[in-house]
């Protein structure tokens, strides 16, 4: 009862915790540490941004680093550098709603499959395993395919794409809390289904959960980026990592500057979401503990 | 084993009918009107209601997809709308090269990650071992479209030593996307043989090889290894749907004439046929490797067997 009980008090002290974390791991630390910096720079994009990011310096083409255009200019003469940092504002709001939308519906998916079983958890688990026959990314190109290039279109499509993860992991997790005493207790007591489902179930099966939204951040970005290159997502001349990848690769023979540091930015940010995930992984899974020296 | 190859078998079908109802319900709900793709905006009144007539689009929703699904288990996905060709014959001619590459890039990881995870694993905390964990985060971290082109500048632009695109012509062509492909694969199954082999390598039999003075080589690659072997042979499985969606992006780099790029053609042509017969082969090719990755798991995991005979 007293260890069933442990995830909850826990996060009664979250920030506490939050920093016994950081502190544990230095590579969490620097993920965390650049996610802060990227998140910062998108949120004040306007105001850090030494260019605006649409604003085409036609003299200016294809321009070296210098110290007028710290990382170049674009084959339209637009500042790299402004262009990236605004890039990171729609790379990270697509990461958030597509993995958002995977979240609300694949979570619910597996609440229910777990905490209804029979019928319910067949149905469900045959859906996830139909959507599970196609690696993510196809699936994500095909319906993207049929709904048509747009950005919009991107996060429905890479969302939709990660609900299967979402289903089974908050499954698997549900089905382990929902062996508790407490829950029995609860249903015992006459509570009613939603009030045991968000009350008792909900918040002690998240640590699996969140370490999952955060690594499927860092694939959220990866995937859409790449629908971008294909032409498929934002559409010029939105400032975008992927896009700006696939404008400027006609270049990349006069200008690798404009090759380079976009691709370095989807980079950075992914391994620091990878960084921070692997992270909570470790300190949230208690048989993980055991095994770290 | 017999059982358990026929249970897994049969599980495909629903599957793969699951797939074909998605396939269909994606294109069947996409706006516009196949029969106006096909012939054109200004073709002839008549010669549309002839084309819908004759391709069942006057049909109620479950006979469409009776009818399509019927063509579909003979391999028949239509006519491609971009080149008029069968779109069977459109992907039996790009098919060997996506195989290729994913053959290749497919051999490359095994043959790098797995030696680089068991060093890593036997040397903990060393040089080595920090390199290869740097460089398996960055590795995932890196998109595979942008990595290609970095290649595309490093090693054919700049040092000029091999060609930046194409296929036939030599051993040469193949370095680039094969590496490219095969990067975030390398990663994985690096980080995988580390894990397992560090669990395998803490447990009793292998400290009772050791007690036995067994040569540390022998307990590294005999009894750590095979034993270790199961959860990698799963994420080489795995690696292989990140594969095929690499080959989308991979192929789209370096002009490599296989499916993937065959797919983003007809999605840009808004050519449905093709594009619904290259996501059904994709996902039949996904559906092959991950049996043949349960079958080799039973193989290599004796308790499987017996419990299934």
């Amino acid at each position: 009862m007293a260890e069933a009980h442990a995830p909850v008090r826990a996060r009664a002290h979250g920030a506490r915790s939050w920093w016994r974390i950081l502190r544990s791991s230095p590579r969490t630390a620097v993920g965390a540490l650049l996610l802060l910096v990227i998140s910062l720079a998108a949120v004040f994009a306007d105001v850090v941004s030494p260019h605006p990011p649409n604003r085409q310096y036609l003299r200016d083409r294809l321009q070296p680093p210098s110290a007028q255009y710290l990382l170049g200019t674009d084959h339209l003469g637009r500042d790299v550098l402004s262009r990236i940092i605004h890039g990171g504002r729609v790379s990270l709001q697509v990461g958030f709603v597509a993995v958002g939308l995977a979240l609300a519906v694949g979570g619910v998916m597996g609440l229910l499959a777990a905490f209804y079983g029979r019928w319910v958890d067949s149905v469900i688990s045959g859906f996830v395993d139909v959507l599970l026959a196609l690696p993510g990314f196809l699936l994500a190109l095909a319906i993207v395919a049929a709904l048509g290039p747009s950005l919009v279109n991107v996060m429905i499509a890479v969302g939709i794409s990660f609900v299967p993860q979402f289903a089974r992991i908050t499954r698997s997790a549900v089905l382990q809390v929902i062996e508790m005493d407490y829950v029995t207790a609860a249903q015992a007591a006459g509570s009613r289904d939603p009030r045991i489902m968000f009350k008792h179930v909900v918040p002690n099966a998240l640590s699996p959960i969140i370490v999952q939204v955060t690594l499927s951040l860092a694939g959220a970005i990866l995937s859409a980026a790449g629908l971008s290159f294909l032409g498929l997502g934002a559409q010029p001349p939105t400032a975008e990592w992927g896009s700006m990848l696939n404008a400027a690769r006609g270049f990349i023979r006069d200008a690798h500057w404009a090759v380079t540091f976009p691709g370095l930015a989807i980079v950075v940010t992914v391994l620091a979401l990878n960084m921070v995930g692997d992270g909570l992984r470790d300190a949230l899974d208690p048989r993980r503990m055991v095994d770290q020296p | 084993m017999v059982k358990y190859l026929l249970r897994r078998i049969l599980l495909l079908f629903p599957v793969l009918l699951g797939v074909s109802v998605i396939v269909f319900g994606i294109m069947f709900l996409t706006p516009g009107d196949p029969a106006v793709l096909m012939l054109g905006e200004n073709a002839p009144a008549e010669d549309l209601a002839a084309l819908r007539e004759r391709l069942g689009l006057n049909e109620p929703a479950h006979v469409q997809f009776g009818l399509w699904l019927s063509r579909v288990v003979r391999l028949d996905f239509g006519r491609s709308i971009r080149s008029g060709r069968p779109v069977t014959a459109e992907i039996r001619a790009r098919l060997p090269a996506t195989a290729e590459l994913a053959v290749l890039a497919t051999l490359l990881a095994i043959a790098v990650g797995v030696p680089l995870g068991v060093l890593s694993a036997t040397r903990p905390n060393s040089v080595l071992d920090h390199l290869a964990t740097v460089g398996a985060f960055t590795g995932l971290a890196m998109p595979v479209f942008w990595q290609g082109l970095i290649m595309i500048l490093l090693f054919a632009v700049v040092l000029g030593w091999l060609p930046p695109s194409g296929r036939l012509g030599g051993w040469q062509y193949y370095v680039l996307p094969t590496i490219t492909l095969g990067t975030s694969a390398i990663a994985a199954i690096t980080r995988m043989t580390r894990a397992t082999m560090l669990e395998t390598l803490n447990q009793d039999y292998v400290r009772t090889a050791r007690s036995k003075g067994v040569r540390q080589r022998s307990i590294t690659y005999r009894h750590a290894l095979r034993n270790a072997l199961i959860p990698i042979v799963t994420v080489i499985g795995l690696q292989f749907g990140g594969l095929l969606s690499g080959a989308v992006l991979t192929e789209t780099i370096f002009s490599w004439p296989g499916i993937g790029r065959l797919a983003v053609d007809s999605i840009r042509a808004r050519d449905f046929p093709t594009v619904q017969g290259v996501v059904m082969v994709f996902a039949l090719l996904y559906a092959l490797v991950n049996l043949l990755t349960d079958l080799l798991y039973a193989y290599l995991d004796p308790r499987l067997k017996t419990r299934y005979s």
